[in-house]
């Protein structure tokens, strides 16, 4: 055999390379259609089953239906007395301002609880009577207090969200490593800075984990405040739609809310891949 | 206050925790720029020495002097390499060569020196942007050794920093904490229990004894560097201590 007949049956490196990079790219696609498929598979059953009959189309809306819906509520405020925007856009204010208010009240006190021990017995009771309170028992002394508006909701929003925001945030920098923490007073460094530079970066994977937790708890109790009160928001649509025996207004309104919960979930993936980059 | 030989002194340190005595009087002293290793059985109280000598723990009766004053982390330049891994997980290589200096609150021109000699000495070029994780543990360890040396340190604690590795990183590893406290002229005090590493290190070798633990003997190794660890003097110095060790 001659050596430019083997030379043939070798890789060279770049085609190595180039070989493990397209099967990988190979493999991601499959992955993607395959998620792709899994929802379509999905959605055409449920098509067929009312279709065919298998399900009363009076209570079953068919998926191209809600699809529909969703274009014709852009513009169509019947019969909830909101175009589809309006909701949303109502939602998400609700549920936003809620939302950051717990980030930026829970986090800060949860690592200042965590560290300084005079701190944690001066707050930790009052915490711990309020912690267990399900955010929604909240609703009614709230609406004697503030009203139906947004400061209303939001605040109990900003209840669910709150506790894991602290609960994280506090045990995350509980668990600051001693050896750190040490490397920190050998340097002469005092325990503010020390707080500062290792335990805070120590105690974020923990508490991005707790702020995934305070997403859900927000979009969760905020559907449920304004099914109980509210004239705006895609609660208070859902709730419409059973009055007026609507499903594709109730079916349209969870695939919203279920949209926008993943959306933001994908958004804070982003910022959390911004903060804790060094993991990769 | 006299003028002291000494760049550290160790006076009666005495440590109890409650009821049970752990240090005993344990009185040494180390010139500048002298490499002194510890060495004792498992569980004589070598940690608590060393928080000792940090100050993260005071001691019950007696005191550590650096340059003729009570030691303090904040006046004293100390570094200490620990046993278990201690770079900054979310810094890279050069912020955690950084970090221990920055606490210090040198002025920046300075810093920027400091870390650049550091990376050249140790060859940490091409890691310099990495993150600890990244890196092989021997590497790691590395960080944390040009972290220390970094400090200037007035004392340099090292509590065996190559307890976890195999044998060839090992002496690896102990040239190059040779090679930087020659080109430094830092102080060290290295424990371990590993004895040849002791002999093999040192300029002075002391000998701890068991609970309450005190020292038992102060060994000068005046074997020439680089030093064989197969020739017959190492050996028999090697195998002194090891007896010190088991004679109990």
């Amino acid at each position: 055999m001659n050596d430019s007949d083997k030379a043939a049956h070798r890789l060279s490196n770049e085609e190595r390379i180039a070989k493990v990079q397209s099967e990988k790219r190979k493999n991601a696609f499959q992955l993607t259609m395959l998620s792709f498929i899994g929802v379509l598979a999905f959605l055409l059953i449920w098509q067929t089953a009312v279709a065919v009959g298998w399900l009363p189309s009076k209570y079953v809306p068919m998926p191209s239906e809600v699809v529909k819906l969703f274009f014709v509520k852009w513009t169509d405020p019947n019969p909830d007395g909101g175009v589809l925007a309006v909701h949303i856009a109502s939602s998400l204010q609700v549920a936003l301002s809620g939302f950051f208010l717990a980030i930026f009240i829970g986090v800060p006190l949860g690592l200042t609880m965590g560290w300084f021990k005079g701190f944690d017995s001066f707050m930790r009771p009052i915490f711990e009577i309020l912690r267990p309170i399900p955010p929604v028992s909240w609703i009614p002394i709230t609406i004697i207090w503030l009203g139906l508006g947004l400061k209303a909701k939001a605040f109990i929003v900003f209840f669910s969200a709150f506790v894991p925001c602290v609960i994280n945030a506090y045990t995350g920098i509980r668990q600051t490593s001693e050896t750190l923490i040490n490397v920190g007073k050998i340097c002469g460094a005092s325990n503010f800075t020390i707080f500062r530079k290792i335990g805070i970066p120590s105690a974020m994977t923990m508490t991005f984990a707790g702020i995934r937790v305070a997403l859900g708890n927000a979009w969760a109790t905020l559907v449920a405040a304004e099914m109980l009160a509210a004239n705006l928001g895609l609660g208070y649509m859902i709730q419409q739609g059973r009055q007026f025996a609507r499903p594709d207004i109730i079916i349209l309104g969870i695939v919203v809310i279920g949209l926008l919960g993943v959306i933001f979930t994908w958004l804070l993936g982003r910022v959390e891949g911004k903060v804790l980059g060094w993991k990769k | 206050m006299s003028e002291s030989q000494y760049k550290v002194e160790v006076q009666g340190l005495t440590k109890n925790f409650g009821s049970l005595k752990v240090l005993n009087n344990i009185s040494f002293n180390i010139k500048k720029g002298e490499f002194v290793c510890i060495v004792g059985p498992t569980g004589c109280g070598k940690t608590t020495f060393l928080n000792l000598l940090t100050r993260i723990y005071m001691p019950t009766k007696g005191d550590l002097l650096i340059d003729g004053e009570s030691a303090d982390p904040k006046k004293h330049n100390l570094a200490f390499v620990f046993q278990e891994p201690s770079a900054l997980p979310w810094k890279t290589v050069e912020q955690n060569l950084r970090f221990g200096l920055e606490l210090k609150k040198l002025p920046k021109a300075e810093i920027n020196e400091r870390v650049e000699h550091i990376i050249k000495l140790m060859g940490l070029e091409q890691f310099r942007n990495s993150y600890p994780h990244q890196l092989s543990v021997s590497t790691e360890q590395r960080i944390i050794i040009g972290r220390a040396f970094a400090m200037n340190p007035d004392l340099l604690l090292m509590d065996e920093p190559y307890g976890q590795m195999d044998i060839k990183l090992r002496f690896y590893l102990e040239d190059e904490v040779l090679r930087l406290w020659k080109e430094t002229g830092a102080t060290v005090l290295f424990i371990t229990h590993n004895i040849e590493e002791a002999v093999y290190l040192a300029e002075r070798v002391l000998i701890l004894s068991n609970k309450p633990t005190t020292i038992k003997e102060d060994l000068e190794i005046n074997l020439p560097r680089p030093r064989d660890v197969t020739s017959p003097e190492f050996i028999e110095k090697r195998q002194y201590v090891t007896d010190q060790i088991k004679w109990w």
